[in-house]
Formats: C-alpha cells, sequence, structure tokens
C-alpha cells in the first residue's frame, strides 16, 4: 500500500477548525496551536473570545510597544480588548465554563480516546512537576469540547486511542477532533468519519488510528 | 470613624502570625502583590500555608517567600513553569508540600469559604487523578441528574493579600483589567484581607455601581506607588 497524501499545515488545520465555528459563538481557545484559529475567524463573522483569567471580547494582540501586562490572556500573553468586552474575576470566569455558558472550546491533547476521553494535562513520569491549570475545567464545562492536534506522535503512533494511556483531564468530554490529517467526532460508540485529506482513504486512516472509524 | 488605610507595608501586616494560610492574588503577570509578598518575607511569619495559582517565578515576590523556607505548604492549580525553579527544587527535594488543584476548583472552593458554603459538588476533575484525597483515597462522588459530580470543599484562610486598583478608608476596591483575577473571592475567603492600592480616594469617590469588592470584605488597604506591570518572569516554555 502506498499512502500519497499531504497533511494540513498547522494554518490550514487552524482554518478548518475556524470553518467549523459558527457566528456569534462564545469560543475559549487553549494555549498553544488552539491560538491560531483566531488568525482564521473571517473579519465579518462576530465570535466573541473567552480567556480564563478574565476577559470576554478578547482582541489580537498588541502592536508593538503597547503591551499593558494587566491585560493578558491565560497564556500570559499580552492582549486587547476590543470595543464591548468586558472584565470579570476568577470565578465568574470559571463559572462561565462549568456553567456551560461557552459554545465551545478548543484544546490541544497528548491522547483522546475514540469515546471522547481526553488526557492533555500530564505525561505522568514519575519526577514530572504536575500542573493542571484550568484544562480540567475546560474539557468538561464547555457545550462542545474540540481538540486540535497532529495525528500521529512524533514516533508515528497514533494519538487517538482505544483508551487513553496518560492521566486523564476529563471523561467522555470531546465531541470533535482536528488533526492533519481527519476531522472525526467522537461518539458513545466511538469514532465518526467527518472529513479527511485527499490522497487517504478511510481504510488507510482505520489502519493508522487501529480503530474502525464509521461514514 | 472607620478608617482601614495602613501608612506602610509593614504596619498592614504587622498581624500575620506563624502557622497562617495566606492567600496571595495574582495570575501571570497581573495582580501579584509584589510589595506585600516582600512585606511579609520581611516580617518573618513561618509554617505558612500559601494559596495562589501559580508557585512562584524567577527569584523574586512568591518565589522569594518559598526560598525563605517559611512555606510548609502551597495549594496552586499550575506550580511547573519555564522559570519555577525555587519551587520545583523545594518540592523535589521533600520541603514543599504540593496540593494541586484544577483552577476552576480552587477558585471556587476559595468562593465557597467566603460564601459558607459546607462543600459543593463539581464535575470537574470527576474520574481523574484529582479526583483523590491526599491520602490517595478517592473523594466522595455523586451522580446527579445522570452526571458525575467530585465532591470538594472550602479553602479557608487567615490572610489574603491582594493587589487592587483603587480604594477608599472603608475598604472598598476597584481593579485594573485581568489583574482582578484571584482578588474578589479571595478577599471573601479570609479572617483579614489586605489590598495594595495604587490610588486612595475620598469616600464617594468611587462610583457606588463600579465598586468591585465591597468594604466588608477588607481588612486593610496600604497605597503603593505605581510601577508599569512588568513582562518578567513568564519566560515561554521552550
Amino acid at each position: 500500500m502506498t499512502m500519497s497524501y499531504q497533511k494540513r499545515s498547522k494554518d490550514q488545520l487552524a482554518a478548518r477548525v475556524a470553518r467549523d465555528i459558527p457566528e456569534g459563538a462564545v469560543v475559549n481557545l487553549g494555549i498553544g496551536q488552539p491560538t491560531l484559529v483566531a488568525n482564521h475567524i473571517p473579519k465579518e463573522r462576530e465570535v466573541l473570545l473567552h480567556s480564563e483569567n478574565g476577559l470576554l471580547g478578547m482582541g489580537p494582540a498588541p502592536a508593538a510597544g503597547q503591551e499593558d501586562y494587566d491585560l493578558i490572556n491565560a497564556g500570559k500573553q499580552p492582549v486587547t480588548l476590543l470595543p464591548g468586552g468586558s472584565f470579570f474575576h476568577h470565578t465568574d470566569s470559571f463559572a462561565m465554563m462549568r456553567g456551560g455558558h461557552l459554545d465551545i472550546c478548543v484544546l490541544g491533547a497528548f491522547q483522546v480516546s475514540a469515546t471522547g476521553d481526553l488526557a492533555n494535562w500530564h505525561t505522568g513520569e514519575k519526577d514530572a512537576i504536575p500542573a493542571v491549570g484550568g484544562a480540567m475545567d475546560l474539557a468538561v464545562g464547555a457545550k462542545q469540547t474540540w481538540v486540535m492536534m497532529d495525528l500521529l506522535t512524533k514516533q508515528g503512533e497514533s494519538k487517538i486511542v482505544p483508551a487513553c494511556t496518560y492521566p486523564l483531564t476529563g471523561m467522555a468530554c470531546v465531541k470533535r477532533v482536528y488533526t492533519d490529517l481527519c476531522t472525526l467526532d467522537c461518539t458513545p460508540q466511538g469514532l465518526r468519519l467527518v472529513d479527511l485529506v485527499e490522497g487517504l482513504t478511510h481504510a488507510d486512516l482505520e489502519k493508522m488510528i487501529g480503530l474502525p472509524i464509521a461514514h | 470613624m472607620i478608617n482601614k488605610i495602613a501608612t506602610s507595608v509593614a504596619e498592614a501586616l504587622a498581624g500575620v502570625p506563624d502557622g497562617a494560610t495566606v492567600m496571595i492574588g495574582g495570575f501571570g503577570t497581573a495582580g501579584i502583590p509584589n510589595e506585600l509578598i516582600d512585606g511579609l518575607i520581611e516580617q518573618g511569619a513561618k509554617d505558612l500555608t500559601v494559596v495562589n495559582n501559580n508557585a512562584g517565578n524567577g527569584d523574586t515576590g512568591l518565589a522569594a517567600l518559598l526560598a525563605t523556607g517559611r512555606v510548609r505548604k502551597i495549594i496552586c492549580s499550575f506550580p511547573r513553569q519555564a522559570d519555577s525553579h525555587v519551587f520545583d527544587g523545594l518540592y523535589r527535594s521533600g520541603r514543599l508540600e504540593l496540593e494541586l488543584v484544577p483552577q476552576g476548583n480552587l477558585s471556587e472552593r476559595i468562593r465557597a469559604a467566603g460564601a459558607g458554603i459546607g462543600a459543593f459538588f463539581t464535575p470537574t476533575g470527576f474520574g481523574t487523578e484529582l479526583a483523590r484525597n491526599a491520602d490517595g483515597n478517592p473523594k466522595e462522588t455523586r451522580e446527579i441528574n445522570g452526571r458525575q459530580y467530585v465532591l470538594e470543599y472550602p479553602i479557608y484562610g487567615d490572610v489574603a493579600l491582594i493587589k487592587a486598583e483603587c480604594g477608599d478608608r472603608w475598604g472598598n476596591l476597584t481593579y485594573r483589567k485581568t489583574a482582578r483575577n484571584f482578588g474578589p473571592s479571595m478577599a471573601m475567603a479570609c479572617k483579614q484581607t489586605i489590598a495594595s492600592v495604587h490610588e486612595i480616594v475620598e469616600l464617594g469617590g468611587l462610583d457606588p455601581e463600579a465598586i468591585v469588592t465591597p468594604a466588608i470584605f477588607v481588612s486593610k488597604i496600604v497605597k503603593i506607588e505605581r510601577q508599569a506591570t512588568q513582562a518578567g518572569g513568564f519566560k515561554k516554555a521552550a
């Protein structure tokens, strides 16, 4: 079997995620790769970005020299506030998540199980210092939790797995996984195909992941 | 006359006892009451439990407090940073106890203490390693309306050290941008709340519709000259 397919670049993947974010949605973009999604939301589509340290209506990074270190995002990077944006304290901010008020959150992951368990906070190594931040709150709080990641590890192993071997962030909380090779839904019955990159077949993908994928 | 204005950091912190649980506000660069932390180091209270989102960066502020060896335990959500070497060393050598709490549970447990809530069920952390007590036994869980929840208890504090923007002699506070973060909840959860402010106004000088932390939650305020909050201390992990 020879596979000839083109992976989605990081920007193409971010654009693919952005395509599914509807007008009017309230969205939290996780630290790292998910942050890129903001660059691909069309200007005419109004989306409210939430940051868990206490702002809604987050704007892009400020121009050089305009940074205000009292105005930062969850990744501790300086940001701006759009007209209409608001500040609030941490407990209210996490109530927005846990209370189901956020429409979508987009997170990175180490592993996702076919039924939507998420592992993204800790590799479980014995001497690693654990740090969780808001990952667990985000994973279970938003109406929809999406994951964005490369499908395979550097060693070529699928990060979509029958059951997570890394410590869990949340159980059955991921609805959809966007990867450089495919988009899949996680359901109680397992994986369902949304799309895949050109040149890759459904059978190729099942072989890579090692799990059945419903159409 | 009610006057909660302290004339110096040392005066504001004079009553912090050994063994106290000290909540310290701040997230990232925003809202860290650095001058109050420095004051606490000077004041010398020991055997402390510190509650903060992080566990110090670089060698100043909270990291400097940890380096004194006067902190027994830290309760936080994200201790690991590119430059959290002071914490890392103390933790790895067993000289500092860590209670790791998901950020929203941390904030809600603090709020619950201030709001008189005995305990609460939260979905966050269910089915994870953090749904265990320090002794390794699972925390109490319950299914409510088809969803699984973990029982979490309040975190009560003796002293809150927070950074606000503007205050008055009654102790009403406003904040600046994302520097608000844990301040309002910590102010509710502690027997004593000490706030640094950059400006003190006459009573009536704060718009009552805009006061974020009402005077009832504040014990003392102390004026600190404004310095632009700096970027330092939060190097990006490689």
